[in-house]
């Protein structure tokens, strides 16, 4: 669904996307590129038994972790989890249920998911535990396993800039999976730093057209404190900002 | 880690040589980081990262840090003249299609086969692989940086793993803090060990069989 060619919404009206044991997507790499608002707003209206499919969990203060710390999520998909040890308790107590996929396959997941393709074939951890229980197929004389595609009711991305038709310029490295998860959502969200008039974009400049976007809302901004800034500030190793 | 950062640096720089000119480069998390210090501007490396760059430079002067742009650590990176940014599909499909000359990793244990185990202790560190099933299964050469034993004084490097495994066969090189083994033909060579350390030291607290060169050199 569109709305013509303005796809601005208001956060109230995003958060009408929401729902509970909804299955989501976010963006981000250890939270850089992760969209600081709309986790934000997931928060604010109570969403929780989120089936959530990101990259890790970033940290227990930052991006997708924040929802880890909340204990807004039931089940998880995702490469790592090492940076947020919430998540890792979480986990050995069985209140979350983890699926760890190697970083390469789980993008190469999404991607499928996002061009409508059924799975891949992959024979990244063929030979170790990532192999075991998987269907497998040979092709020209090499295994691969079938890794099947993903996709989730709704899919939340960070870009830099977009115009109103929801065509979107990420910013260095907080591209990552942004463009990815942008394609694979029933409902895909853009949280954007600068909304500019439609024709104003470069169109060879678009990392992410406009038709995998249903809708975007302002950004606030990132409303934490990364690790390194905490380390150089304080010398301290964590010291978890209040929020 | 318990290495002290003067034994870190040393493993960073021997680590260093194996990088040549031109090379596509991925530095992991710990000691490998270290190994950037060291490589030569003139040799014109491309440092590969996961979360998606080819280009990175080193770390930006205190002051301009820019929480876009990092590592794939989360730390602030700059990048080279030449460098790209792309999406995390495009970051794993150069890894793998081969396109890595060196990836550089650390390791909870080593077989002397090369069979690697480095993202999952069950039952206690279950942190996730991250990206290091794909770098070390489909980098063209895998050297890893590690402690010799654990914090027990266990040997790393053992006849077979008894974690679960990150890859089969995969390492080329192994350099810890008291010597360099290279795997070839599922065989773990000694021809170099680290000062002070001898080849009787390494003996000992190896768990694995090694075969040992009549010439052993000694890296300072």
């Amino acid at each position: 669904m569109t709305n013509g060619v303005d796809k601005q919404i208001s956060l109230e009206s995003a958060s009408a996307y929401f729902h509970n044991g909804m299955s989501l997507m976010i963006g981000g790499f250890g939270g850089v590129g992760a969209p600081p608002t709309l986790v934000n707003l997931i928060l604010e209206k109570d969403i929780k038994d989120i089936f959530l499919i990101s990259n890790d969990t970033g940290f227990p203060w930052i991006g997708p972790g924040k929802l880890i710390t909340e204990k807004r999520v039931k089940k998880l998909i995702a490469s790592h989890i090492g940076s947020n040890p919430e998540a890792g308790k979480q986990m050995q107590e069985g209140s979350l249920k983890v699926e760890f996929v190697p970083q390469g396959t789980l993008a190469e997941k999404i991607r499928a998911g996002g061009m409508g393709l059924g799975g891949i074939l992959v024979d990244v951890g063929l030979g170790t535990v990532v192999g075991a229980n998987k269907d497998k197929v040979t092709v020209g004389n090499k295994e691969y396993m079938i890794e099947p595609a993903l996709t989730a009711d709704v899919a939340l991305v960070y870009a830099k800039k977009a115009d109103r038709y929801g065509n979107l310029i990420y910013d260095k490295s907080a591209r990552n999976t942004n463009p990815l998860v942008a394609t694979a959502g029933q409902i895909t969200i853009a949280e954007v730093e600068e909304i500019v008039p439609v024709g104003s974009l470069d169109p060879e400049e678009i990392v992410t057209p406009g038709v995998f976007v249903d809708y975007i809302i302002q950004s606030k901004g990132v409303d934490w404190k990364w690790v390194w800034e905490l380390k150089q500030g304080t010398g301290s190793q964590e010291g978890q900002p209040s929020k | 880690m318990g290495l002290g950062i003067e034994t870190r640096h040393r493993i960073a720089r021997r680590a260093a040589l194996e990088i040549k000119k031109g090379m596509i480069v991925n530095l992991g998390i710990g000691i490998p980081t270290l190994v950037a210090d060291y490589i030569e501007q003139d040799l014109h490396i491309m440092l590969h990262t996961e979360n998606g760059i080819l280009g990175m430079g080193g770390s930006p002067q205190p002051g301009t840090e820019d929480g876009n742009l990092s590592n794939a650590g989360g730390y602030p990176v700059s990048i080279q003249p030449g460098a790209s940014y792309f999406d995390s599909a495009t970051a794993f499909g150069i890894i793998r299609k081969g396109l890595l000359d060196v990836t550089i990793l650390g390791a909870l244990e080593v077989s002397e086969r090369g069979d690697i185990a480095n993202w999952i202790v069950p039952g206690k560190r279950v942190p996730g692989m991250g990206g290091a099933i794909d770098l070390a299964q489909k980098a063209k050469k895998v050297i890893i940086l590690m402690n010799h034993t654990d914090k027990y004084g266990n040997p790393k490097i053992v006849s077979n793993c008894s974690l679960p495994l990150t890859v089969r066969e995969g390492a080329d090189m192994i350099i810890t803090e008291k010597a360099v083994f290279h795997c070839e033909e599922g065989k773990l060579y000694l021809r170099e060990i680290m000062s002070p350390y001898t080849v009787e030291d390494v003996i000992q607290t190896t768990g694995a069989s090694i075969v040992v060169d009549e010439q052993i050199s000694v890296f300072q």
